[in-house]
């Protein structure tokens, strides 16, 4: 039970922040060496687990002249890196409406035309820490396949490292998101049993034997709570219970 | 930096027993789950909660004398960041109808409802929009709309199961009836969850529950709503105002005594702002990051309870913080993703829970304090001491992912994990053929800021929405109930805070009066020491580093 601060030390490396030495702890994560160098983050720290976006990273390791990238708090350090977190980077969005859009391939364009100025370079896949095919997603919205953009694009965390690498000015991840809502909302088939739930709820189905429930004391509420019927782990979606009451 | 060969050989064991388990699994066959009565020795005997000596009452304010966690009451027994007497009042940087502080999935489910409902809107948060609990939900969110097998009504008997019988009934009636219209909501706005070809969702089952509720994104469930909702929040732009890296660290009342603005902190210039506003909705979260008992935590940077500080400190009472949620399976190795949240969606989709010899000592979905207490007794020297050992000198037991693969197909692990098959693989783990090494992590803030089922807390004008409010989890949240809880009642406090800015008319003079006494307060109870309160970030700084750090007027958490 440590806190991140407090790891064993093992052999020392030195890392280059933004062109400043330290030597930190090989078995770091770039996000807790610079804590260890005597960071507090405020930029370029979120989630502290990779999903969050916050801590894009751009590095160059002495042996090579790639220019490579990771999140700073799934990377650990390499001897002599030269890093640098990008915790922002200005990006264009476009404002919709999404009950008026019909999810058709035609919306992508419509709302980023800049779309058509892709050259294919690939920057954006070789600069995405969650190894995302950027660019084939970024075809993909071209030839309008929003469902292909959607599937492809599906892990992205919006951390901006593609639209800093891109020569056409690009911004991958917001027509990456437009394209997944388009898809959830209006290519996907919208839930039948939701939509009838709700109405249900709306109808007061539910209410008088919920009322009910609040009334009952604690011991008559535990002899229930032990004795429900329990749907099987393996079951299928059509699993009906035997007591088919409120349901 | 695969698993060591120490762990490999232990590997060996899991594998040894892992097809007959599989297939009991395949025939319904399950390890038995505890009996209610049976629930309760293991947790006083494992759960962090009894531990003696890690508990103490508060010693001023609203609920003085209720006995919560140390490293809460040290916040609540604590000063004002800032002199408030030095804040100037009478000239806002900021006016507006609805202040959300907090940019999480309650605060942005707040902000959109609240501009839907005609309230212009700022949000002020102490990180990026969307940097929360929320986006880091893995499982899944409940709710039963499942026509034919499912109902609230069953929905609301495993929350009060969950909960140890003592939630707030109101507030629990509140969320399952409005569950289906949450996810309904969500799917409109472009929620991708996981569904069926025809539309149906799939769902799965969560500790607790008596019916497959879960409803998911693969395991980004909490990303892909924040995300979504976000994106939604800045559809709206002509409604709504962000303001990043500005944390609330102080309410601000009228001289009625109601919540009419805050004092936001610019964690980039030092600067105070004072934001003049109608309402004001709290969505701030929970508090992992104060590594209660010294737990590692699968929570936010920001995590830090500050929302609880502000609003306690102007009269709010607080409830149900007397217990705090360990997820039962946080990651203990590798090092580098130590606390890190491995989703009950494991457990949810068949993974057994292992100790050192490769056998099961406790069904897989129990509500998670008793799973959690479960796996403690395993691996505590003073419980059966069959942990796994790690090579960090921990000890963990085994979470078998490889069983699903067996159970559902392969592939299935990469496809339905994809988030956690990454994490892994970069540690060259390949989870769907080797299991995952966990011990439980501090996760969830079960109780908070006292709410009505409007949001509407002791203070007129003030709301509080999601993890930083208390009472519909009781003392034990399930799974899948925090992404429900943030989205049903932050688009409740959005929509009763907008409808209150538009009937309240004028507030009256700006004050920090509250602030004054409860200084006060502090120390007439003979608080010693100099502590100033919201936290706002943890300080993870290298200590050594720190003992060179010899500004004279360095304060709190940040030297600005």
């Amino acid at each position: 039970m440590t806190k991140p601060s407090e790891k064993p030390m093992d052999e020392m490396v030195p890392i280059f922040f933004m062109g400043k030495r330290y030597e930190v702890p090989a078995s770091l994560t770039i996000q807790k060496a610079l804590e260890y160098a005597g960071y507090q983050h405020i930029r370029g720290c979120g989630c502290r687990g990779g999903v969050c976006g916050a801590c894009g990273t751009v590095y160059r390791t002495p042996d090579s002249y790639k220019l490579q990238v990771g999140l700073a708090c799934q990377t650990v350090v390499q001897p002599g890196m030269h890093l640098m977190i990008l915790p922002y980077y200005p990006s264009n969005r476009a404002v919709f409406n999404i009950e008026e859009m019909r999810g058709t391939g035609g919306e992508l364009a419509e709302l980023y035309p800049e779309i058509f100025k892709c050259i294919g370079c690939n920057a954006c896949t070789m600069g995405c820490p969650m190894d995302i095919d950027v660019m084939h997603y970024m075809a993909q919205a071209i030839r309008g396949d929003v469902k292909g953009v959607a599937e492809t694009s599906f892990d992205c965390i919006m951390c901006g490292l593609c639209a800093s690498r891109c020569p056409a000015e690009e911004v991958q991840f917001n027509v990456a998101i437009l394209a997944r809502r388009l898809n959830a909302r209006y290519r996907v088939p919208r839930a039948e049993h939701l939509r009838k739930r709700v109405e249900q709820v709306r109808e007061g189905l539910f209410e008088e034997p919920l009322r009910d429930l609040m009334g009952k004391s604690t011991e008559e509420l535990k002899k229930m709570y032990s004795s429900r019927e329990t749907e099987p782990q393996m079951a299928e979606d059509d699993w009906t219970p035997q007591d088919a009451r409120y349901v | 930096m695969a698993y060591p060969e120490s762990l490999k050989k232990l590997i060996e064991k899991v594998e040894a027993t892992r097809p007959a388990r599989v297939e009991r699994k395949k025939k319904g066959e399950e390890f038995p789950a505890l009996k209610l009565e049976e629930r309760d020795p293991v947790l006083k005997a494992f759960h962090p909660d009894f531990i003696q000596g890690t508990r103490r009452e508060i010693r001023v304010g609203p609920s003085r004398g209720y006995s919560i966690s140390n490293e809460i009451v040290d916040l609540l027994e604590a000063k004002s960041r800032m002199d408030p007497d030095s804040v100037d009042l009478s000239n806002p940087d900021y006016e507006t109808d609805v202040l959300v502080i907090g940019a999480g999935g309650a605060g942005t489910a707040a902000a959109i409802l609240a501009a839907e409902n005609g309230a212009r809107v700022l949000i002020a948060t102490k990180l990026r929009h969307g940097d929360a609990n929320t986006m880091m939900a893995e499982g899944g969110i409940q709710a039963a709309d499942k026509v034919g097998k499912d109902s609230p009504y069953w929905h609301y008997l495993d929350i009060l199961g969950g909960g140890h019988f003592v939630n707030d009934p109101e507030l629990v009636y509140t969320m399952v009836t409005n569950a289906p219209d949450a996810i309904r909501w969500l799917e409109g706005l472009g929620t991708s969850f996981s569904k069926f070809e025809d539309g149906t969702m799939r769902t799965m089952h969560g500790g607790g529950t008596c019916r497959k509720r879960m409803h998911y994104a693969a395991d980004i469930t909490g990303a892909e709503i924040m995300k979504t909702i976000r994106d939604e929040a800045r559809n709206h732009k002509d409604m709504i105002d962000v303001v990043e890296f500005c944390p609330a660290v102080d309410l601000v009342l009228d001289d009625q005594g109601r919540c009419i603005g805050a004092v936001l902190y610019n964690l980039e210039t030092a600067e105070y702002h004072y934001v003049s506003a109608k309402a004001v909705v709290i969505a701030t979260g929970g508090s992992g990051r104060l590594h209660i008992q010294g737990f590692m935590t699968t929570n936010h940077y920001g995590a830090t309870a500050d929302g609880i500080v502000m609003a306690y400190r102007a009269g709010v009472p607080i409830s149900f913080l007397h217990t705090v949620q360990y997820h039962p399976t946080g990651v203990v190795f590798p090092e580098q993703a130590e606390g890190i949240l491995i989703t009950e969606k494991f457990r949810g989709a068949g993974a057994n829970v292992l100790n050192v010899h490769g056998e099961q000592f406790v069904y897989e979905r129990e509500p998670r304090d008793v799973e959690a207490a479960c796996i403690i007794r395993e691996c505590s020297p003073k419980g059966r001491g069959n942990g796994v050992p790690t090579p960090t000198g921990k000890f963990g037991v085994w979470l078998d992912s490889p069983m699903i693969d067996l159970l559902r197909g392969e592939g299935t692990v990469r496809k339905e994990f994809p988030g956690k098959h990454i994490l892994f693989r970069r540690f060259g783990i390949d989870i769907s053929r080797e299991p995952m090494l966990i011990h439980p992590t501090l996760h969830y803030q079960n109780g908070g800021l006292k709410i009505n089922a409007s949001c509407e807390t002791r203070i007129p004008g003030l709301y509080a929405a999601g993890e930083v409010a208390g009472g519909v989890h009781g003392e034990n949240r399930l799974m899948g109930n925090s992404l429900l809880d943030v989205i049903v009642f932050g688009r409740i406090a959005g929509t009763a805070a907008a409808e209150y800015s538009r009937t309240v008319g004028e507030t009256g003079k700006p004050s920090l009066e509250h602030v004054r006494r409860y200084n006060r307060e502090v120390e007439e109870a003979g608080i010693e020491g100099q502590r100033i309160a919201p936290m706002i970030l943890p300080d993870y700084s290298n200590p050594e580093v720190r003992e060179r750090q010899l500004t004279r007027d360095y304060f709190g958490t940040l030297s600005g």
